[in-house]
């Protein structure tokens, strides 16, 4: 009962935002609504037992990406005034292809029998992710690592104001 | 309803607690702060009311409070009233995860969770949320400068600040506080000044700097000068709360100086044993007692009696004095915690806190590209460097 | 009732299909990239889910989500450089009035 109660708040929560972010008119509203999303999905990662991951999910997503959305519209403000019309001529189509596509995937969803186990996570979910990740997935690590270097540089150097 | 009982005691649990440390660290913070910057400038400080002026703060807090709330007009009202709100939350959730001290076989800590030093890291980077959505709804060139600089600057120094946390982690080998202190208690020092045996002594130098760069990461991410430059007074007037009035200001202030106590308590925690007792031998303790009376002779005995600093010099060496002779006699009795844990604790983050406000009153402003330049090409290859070193030391020696 | 696989999965189809509207219906680039962002994190979501409920031994979905966080990071830095540099030469970012290749 209490699972189920957490379960719809930080449902909500993620969802009721993430509409604002995809209709606001205003588009700082828009991204700053990415921050209580991030967070829900954040409580839904502690409902999952994987702490460790709802922890780099604040870190990232609501500490930093946002922070870089929010630091490039205002750097762009004159493009991206409030008065500007933020919506193309797509809506109708957008809205279809979305409401199909969800439909779509709930009844997919809910028809298909998932193999649930029944099972307990390692407790000490940090030692677990950082073991796995540096016996099993060592090649994924040093891949994402590299592609993590490769992705500053480039930002840097598109970014940078030519001389 | 379990659950329901459960949710309402932690509720309970979090109002208290945020209550005593709302009112201690900001309005202590507030009182000290001016005290400190009172002895530093050889001034006197809040005087007037209550004793030494002690209820100074509470005073301004029930002015602030009788303030009319002003909205600026074309501000974005939504945004304008939540930024406040969220970087007061964020500042004092912060504080879940931070242990105070043993009594008894409990610790007492709200919740010690199996993330804990990360938990804290990610709490302290909401706060530039709030930041930079006040600065921009406040719909002021100034409160908009201030936002987007602390922005810059907290994104900066969340790297280096993220360094020291994984320094200690693997130091410790956990990321949860009340862990990180045992495994400080386990080894019988300060991971500011040994490493696990067989390492020692010799892992001073690292123990050294990784506390001086979180030390510094952390100043700066609290937005304390010599890093204040999005709130610059004399270049941007007050920089993103400019705009505020009444208890929003005074909620923008709760949450930098729980922020600050925040900061002060992990790094307490991390490299200065949190609430364990310092490990020395009876006959420096008595040292340390010499010392703080030399320290009093001179000062009363030579011309600096004349001076205003006499004061507060005083103040330090007699509570020095009386700590080491109370630590002398009890370890000479052979008690072993000689004083309760949780005394030790806000010795320590209290000793930090008044590091950082005599910082804060002694250093100018850095400019904006020094600061950046300090977290990007200084500390960050330090802690990045530091980090391999250790990690190398502890596998190729230790473990 | 309990709280199962199904219903992270709903809640994560959900938030996809709001990124995907996003995507379709902004002109602004940076809105585009935060509707990218709400699809990642619903990816995330289901990869987390199924360690949790299909295979809980392991946490080899906690792994993926953790490596779509970084990539994630690095999209967005990527993706606003990008903005910039095309605010820059083009004094625009909405995305129909880029259409300088269009023949």
């Amino acid at each position: 009962m209490g699972e189920l109660a957490a379960f719809m708040i930080l449902s909500l929560v993620t969802l009721i935002p993430a509409v604002v972010v995809v209709t606001s008119s205003n588009i700082v509203r828009a991204a700053l609504s990415l921050v209580p999303t991030f967070l829900g999905v954040t409580g839904l990662y502690v409902m999952l037992q994987a702490e460790f991951v709802a922890g780099i999910q604040v870190l990232i997503y609501a500490g930093a990406i946002t922070v870089l959305i929010l630091f490039v519209i205002m750097l762009t403000a004159g493009g991206t005034g409030a008065r500007t019309r933020q919506i193309n001529e797509q809506v109708p189509l957008g809205a279809m292809a979305a409401v199909w596509l969800a439909f779509v995937l709930i009844v997919i969803f809910s028809r298909t029998v998932w193999p649930v186990l029944a099972g307990a996570l390692p407790a000490y979910n940090v030692i677990a992710v950082g073991n796995a990740f540096l016996t099993d997935y060592v090649l994924i690590f040093e891949v994402t690592s590299l592609v993590l270097l490769v992705s500053l540089v480039g930002a840097i150097v598109i970014a940078r104001r030519e001389e | 309803m379990p659950w329901f009982i459960e949710l309402l005691k932690a509720t309970g649990l979090a109002v208290v607690i945020f209550t005593f440390l709302a009112v201690v660290s900001a309005m202590f913070g507030v009182y000290l702060e001016r005290k400190i910057s009172g002895w530093i400038q050889a001034r006197l400080g809040p005087k007037h009311v209550g004793p030494q002026g002690l209820l100074q703060t509470v005073a301004d807090t029930v002015k602030l409070l009788q303030k009319e709330h002003i909205t600026p007009r074309n501000a974005d009202a939504l945004i304008f009233n939540a930024a406040p709100v969220i970087v007061a939350v964020a500042a004092l959730l912060d504080w879940i995860v931070i242990p105070f001290g043993k009594f008894g076989g409990r610790v007492l800590v709200v919740r010690d969770i199996n993330i804990g030093v990360l938990y804290f890291a990610a709490m302290a980077s909401v706060t530039v949320i709030g930041i930079i959505s006040g600065g921009w709804s406040s719909n002021n060139k100034y409160a908009l400068l201030g936002g987007l600089r602390s922005a810059a600057q907290m994104i900066s120094y969340e790297i280096p600040l993220a360094l020291g946390i994984l320094w200690v982690a693997m130091v410790a080998g956990t990321l949860s506080t009340v862990g990180i202190v045992d495994a400080q208690v386990k080894q019988g020092s300060w991971f500011m000044f040994k490493l696990p045996p067989p390492i020692g002594w010799f892992g001073l130098p690292f123990g050294i700097l990784a506390s001086l760069t979180f030390l510094t990461a952390a100043t700066a991410e609290v937005n304390r000068v010599p890093f204040d430059l999005p709130e610059a007074e004399s270049e941007l007037v007050a920089g993103y709360f400019a705009e505020y009035t009444g208890m929003r200001f005074a909620l923008f202030q709760l949450g930098e100086y729980g922020e600050m106590f925040g900061m002060a308590g992990v790094a307490t925690i991390m490299f200065f044993g949190g609430w364990t007792e310092p490990h020395l031998q009876p006959w420096m303790w008595l040292l340390v007692t010499l010392a703080s009376l030399v320290v009093v002779a001179v000062i009363l005995f030579s011309g600096l009696r004349q001076t205003l600093l006499v004061r507060p010099i005083l103040i330090l060496a007699s509570l020095g004095f009386l700590l080491s002779l109370v630590m002398f006699f009890g370890s000479r009795a052979g008690l072993s915690p000689v004083l309760p844990s949780p005394v030790w604790f806000l010795t320590k983050l209290f000793a930090l806190v008044f590091f950082l406000m005599w910082m804060r009153w002694t250093y100018p402003r850095l400019r904006l590209d020094q600061l950046l330049n300090l977290s990007w090409k200084v500390l960050l290859p330090l802690g990045l460097l530091n980090l391999v070193a250790t990690g190398f030391v502890l596998t190729a020696w230790g473990r | 009732m309990q709280v199962g696989l199904t219903h992270y999965l709903v809640v994560s189809a959900l938030l996809f299909c709001l990124g995907l509207y996003g995507i379709l219906t902004r002109r602004n680039a940076v809105a585009i990239l935060m509707g990218i962002e709400l699809m990642l994190n619903a990816a995330n979501i289901n990869l987390v889910a199924f360690n949790r409920f299909v295979a809980p031994g392991a946490v080899a979905g906690q792994i993926f989500a953790l490596v779509i966080i970084t990539l994630a990071a690095c999209e967005a830095a990527v993706g606003l450089a990008l903005v910039m540099a095309a605010y820059r030469s083009l004094e625009t970012i909405h995305v129909d009035e880029i259409n300088l290749m269009k023949w």
